[in-house]
């Protein structure tokens, strides 16, 4: 919280938006005190007069001196701006709130009603207000106030709504906490920060409206003096000394920009929460790289599709880079099926996404080696192509990687049109074709429905079929049936084997499950903290493992013949954070096998004469099992 | 802890029926587990027990009464799949279990029950003041099921609560289930998607499709012996199943 105040005083936006506010708040609060008497001293030798040494910006018609005026007027014109401001905040936040205390019913009027207001051109509702109120200040305020609610009302809904389904106001109102105490507690202080910076930029906008409303002379009158008044009183002699009406007209633009920018630097504050500064991100650490085993450089002789050697992915944080990925190393031979399983930040899903090119800014990716059906990814500039044609990704939610303002078909031909140069016709034949290819039923039609006509299944069976447009070498799945039901999990896989066989495409299948990698796969990856720790056939996972991660991650899963009496295996301890690695190998915290060594050297990644790799020292040493009670995950 | 009936209860959303006449029994004391795949109904019947969801049909009872859904004691709550939506980041773990807690307590007395639930699920009671931001998900979820035990409920109802979990922490939330069920004796609803998590906790399992319930009675029986074809469906797409036989044979 607070170093996202603090973020929004480190962009010249920032700075120039606090600044200025300062400026005006400072001058609305002291100019009537200091110089309200020069302001008001009439000079009947000086009417109308442009200006002089005397008077900086010239005289009224009464002779006070403009500059003066100018100045304490700011009070006026910002408190009221603040006031209607006010006005439209806190009757937004009644109407946007509103739906949540009032329940489902009367709930809907409210929202109806909002809808209704909304409609309306903010502009026409200020002048039927104006008018309903009558012409003066109090009449202004509320005539902007009320014609800025419904605007905020809308916002405020739409967030409480969003935070209204979160599973924490659902716990709580199962708790029996009642609907005002939920407001208060939960909703309110989880939607304050959009709501704050909205109120920011808005009292700008309402600045400007309430200088129009007294330009127009439906605002402030006389005596009072706003910027608006004072532009009216100027605009009879803009010809002949128009700093009289430009100079207040100068002032609202000024207080205008001190709160739009503001709001946009304290929104931009707290957007950015993710990226920190970029500069360190150019850092890259060309520091020692762990040892990459000799045994993988042996395997360059195979028919590689994929080869991958001492892949890092850098990501800048707060104390310097962090390194999601330290020095993977792999091959995936033709046609093979490889998983790759590890717990949540092991770095799986950023290995698959670096091989694909698809890490984002400000994540950097470097290998010593990074080949690709025989082109160097690193060094070739255009690989769009080859990867478009020859490399198949499914993600994990099918839902949000279809665009679902277009047709399934459309999508999918989309594909050979800019990979293969099909023309038209041939594209959407091909898609229909691919379609049936993924034993979508009735391809034809299913090819011209929307995503949403699609269940998850079908989606995913879609985004195989796409991958399938081209004809690819390898298929990179991440996660691809976590989102799906057991059944139609068993299906996708089965489809994802069928393709390979047809198509003989290597698949990289990324997943936290191990049982679904050993249905699939030949040879399982294992990753803990960024590393490969173990390679292993998939046959041996549950019998032959040597790394005591890989075997602990295979017994705390329940199977169908798990032991019911006894209590199930725990890894104790958590994932390490990459932003603060330990020295030595990175699961020794968790290990029950961890000696000294352990904290003090990382095991490097060593081949046996079968091919398996482990990264231990203490590989396949037996392990007395840990149980819940020890465990305190 | 206390008998929980479902007695044909209907939902609808809209034209859509998504429990037809669904009537099932929670025991005294036992776990039922409750399975089948999303749409099936599952999370419904749950959101119905605790009052989320209006029920067009039929009754919910527990020990005979009409579950009470007003007022600050709620004798049914609720632990779910996501630790990290069903934690208000800006309060504090104490904060949040504090909340859920009925009574009007002395500082001292709430402070101590607080410890006392933190314990049960074994977490240091260090951590009342700690942030959900600064915990682990499987850490989250040991505070979501204290805070589902400070009302003293006469049921929980755990829906999902291990599916959004790494596979290392999964295993240590049902070992915990399955103490609190033991030292507590309590009644719960264990849904879950997963035939292999449930055959672990559950005494009983009822399978859901399509918002009918195709198969209920003794886990054991359901899952050797299955009746339904829908069930049989779903222990053949187990993932794994195939090593699970293998390593059976051998």
């Amino acid at each position: 919280m607070t170093n996202r105040w603090s973020r929004v005083l480190k962009t010249p936006v920032g700075i120039a938006g606090v600044g200025l506010l300062t400026l005006v708040l400072l001058l609305a609060v002291f100019a009537p005190i200091l110089w309200g008497d020069k302001a008001n001293a009439v000079d009947t030798d000086n009417l109308l007069a442009g200006p002089s040494a005397d008077h900086w910006l010239g005289t009224d018609n009464l002779g006070r001196d403009l500059f003066y005026r100018v100045l304490v007027a700011t009070r006026l014109s910002v408190s009221l701006a603040l006031l209607a401001t006010a006005l439209g905040t806190v009757v937004g936040v009644l109407l946007g709130t509103a739906p949540l205390l009032l329940g489902r019913r009367a709930g809907r009027l409210v929202t109806a009603l909002v809808n209704l207001l909304v409609a309306f051109p903010g502009l026409l509702l200020v002048l039927f207000f104006a008018v309903v109120f009558g012409v003066g200040a109090k009449g202004a305020v509320l005539a902007i106030g009320l014609a800025g609610a419904p605007a905020f009302a809308r916002l405020c809904q739409t967030l409480v709504a969003g935070v209204a389904e979160l599973e924490y106001v659902a716990a709580a109102r199962i708790a029996g906490v009642g609907r005002f105490r939920i407001l208060l507690r939960h909703v309110l202080p989880n939607v304050a920060e959009p709501l704050v910076v909205n109120v920011t930029i808005s009292a700008g906008g309402v600045l400007l409206s309430f200088a129009g409303l007294s330009f127009l002379g439906l605002g402030v009158q006389p005596p009072s003096y706003d910027w608006g008044r004072l532009m009216q009183d100027g605009l009879a002699g803009i010809y002949t000394h128009p700093l009289a009406a430009l100079a207040p007209g100068i002032m609202v633009i000024v207080a205008g920009l001190a709160f739009n920018l503001t709001g946009e630097a304290v929104a931009g504050a707290f957007g950015m929460s993710a990226v920190t500064r970029f500069g360190q991100a150019l850092q890259v650490d060309t520091g020692e790289t762990p040892a990459s085993d000799l045994r993988h450089d042996a395997d360059a002789d195979r028919d590689l599709v994929l080869d991958v050697r001492d892949l890092r992915v850098s990501f800048p944080g707060a104390a310097g880079p962090v390194h999601p990925v330290r020095g993977v190393s792999f091959g995936v031979a033709a046609g093979e099926a490889v998983g790759v399983v590890g717990e949540s930040g092991s770095g799986k899903s950023l290995t698959a996404l670096s091989i694909a090119r698809l890490v984002e800014e400000p994540g950097l990716v470097d290998a010593r080696h990074l080949t690709f059906c025989g082109t160097d990814l690193l060094a070739e500039s255009d690989t769009d192509q080859l990867l478009g044609t020859s490399l198949a990704v499914v993600f994990q939610d099918p839902m949000t990687s279809f665009n679902p303002a277009m047709r399934i078909g459309a999508q999918l031909a989309e594909v050979g049109r800019h990979h293969q140069g099909l023309d038209r016709k041939e594209a959407s034949d091909r898609a229909v074709d691919r379609l049936r290819a993924v034993r979508v039923r009735e391809p034809e039609r299913r090819a011209r429905q929307y995503p949403f006509e699609f269940s998850g299944g079908m989606r995913q069976r879609a985004m195989i079929g796409m991958g399938l447009m081209g004809s690819p070498r390898l298929i990179i799945a991440d996660e691809p049936t976590t989102a799906l039901d057991v059944t139609v999990q068993s299906q996708v896989l089965a489809l994802l084997q069928d393709v390979r066989r047809e198509e003989g495409a290597a698949l990289l299948l990324i997943s936290h499950d191990v049982s679904v990698v050993s249905d699939v796969c030949d040879r399982v990856l294992v990753m803990y903290a960024g590393r490969i720790v173990e390679d292993l056939p998939t046959a041996d996972l549950h019998t032959r493992a040597q790394h005591p991660y890989t075997r602990a991650l295979v017994a705390a899963v329940p199977d169908m013949a798990t032991a019911l009496d006894a209590p199930l295996a725990t890894i104790p301890g958590h994932p390490v954070d990459p932003a603060q690695m330990p020295v030595g190998c990175a699961y020794a915290a968790r290990c029950p096998l961890a000696t000294a060594v352990c904290r003090e050297q990382d095991p490097a990644l060593v081949a046996d004469t079968s091919g398996r790799r482990v990264a231990c020292w203490h590989a396949g040493e037996p392990i007395e099992m840990v149980t819940a009670e020890e465990a305190t995950a | 802890m206390s008998e929980l009936v479902f007695d044909h209860v209907t939902v609808r959303y809209g034209t859509s029926t998504v429990l037809d006449e669904v009537s099932l029994t929670v025991p005294d004391g036992e776990v039922v587990g409750l399975v089948g795949e999303s749409g099936s109904g599952k999370s419904t019947l749950a959101k119905a027990a605790v009052g989320l969801t209006p029920v067009q049909g039929g009754r919910i009872l527990l020990d005979g009464e009409p579950i009470r859904q007003r007022g600050r004691r709620r004798p049914v709550s609720m632990v779910f799949q996501d630790p990290f939506s069903s934690l208000d980041p800006r309060m504090t773990i104490g904060e949040s279990i504090a909340e859920a807690i009925p009574e009007r307590l002395s500082r001292a007395d709430r402070r101590a029950e607080i410890v006392r639930l933190l314990e049960l699920v074994h977490l240091d009671a260090g951590r009342v003041t700690q942030l959900p931001g600064q915990l682990s998900g499987g850490q989250r979820q040991r505070v979501a099921l204290a805070r589902a035990l400070a009302g003293r409920p006469r049921l929980v109802i755990a829906d999902e609560i291990t599916s959004a979990l790494d596979v290392s922490v999964q295993g240590a939330v049902l070992n915990l289930v399955r103490e609190m069920q033991r030292e507590l004796g309590l009644s719960l609803l264990f849904i879950s998607h997963n035939l292999a998590v449930v055959r672990y906790v559950a005494s009983q399992v009822a399978v859901l499709e399509g918002g009918r319930i195709v198969e209920h009675g003794p886990t054991a029986d359901v899952l050797e012996r299955p009746q339904h074809a829908y069930t049989r469906q779903l222990l053949a797409a187990i993932p794994g199943s195939n090593h699970t036989q293998t390593k059976e044979n051998r």
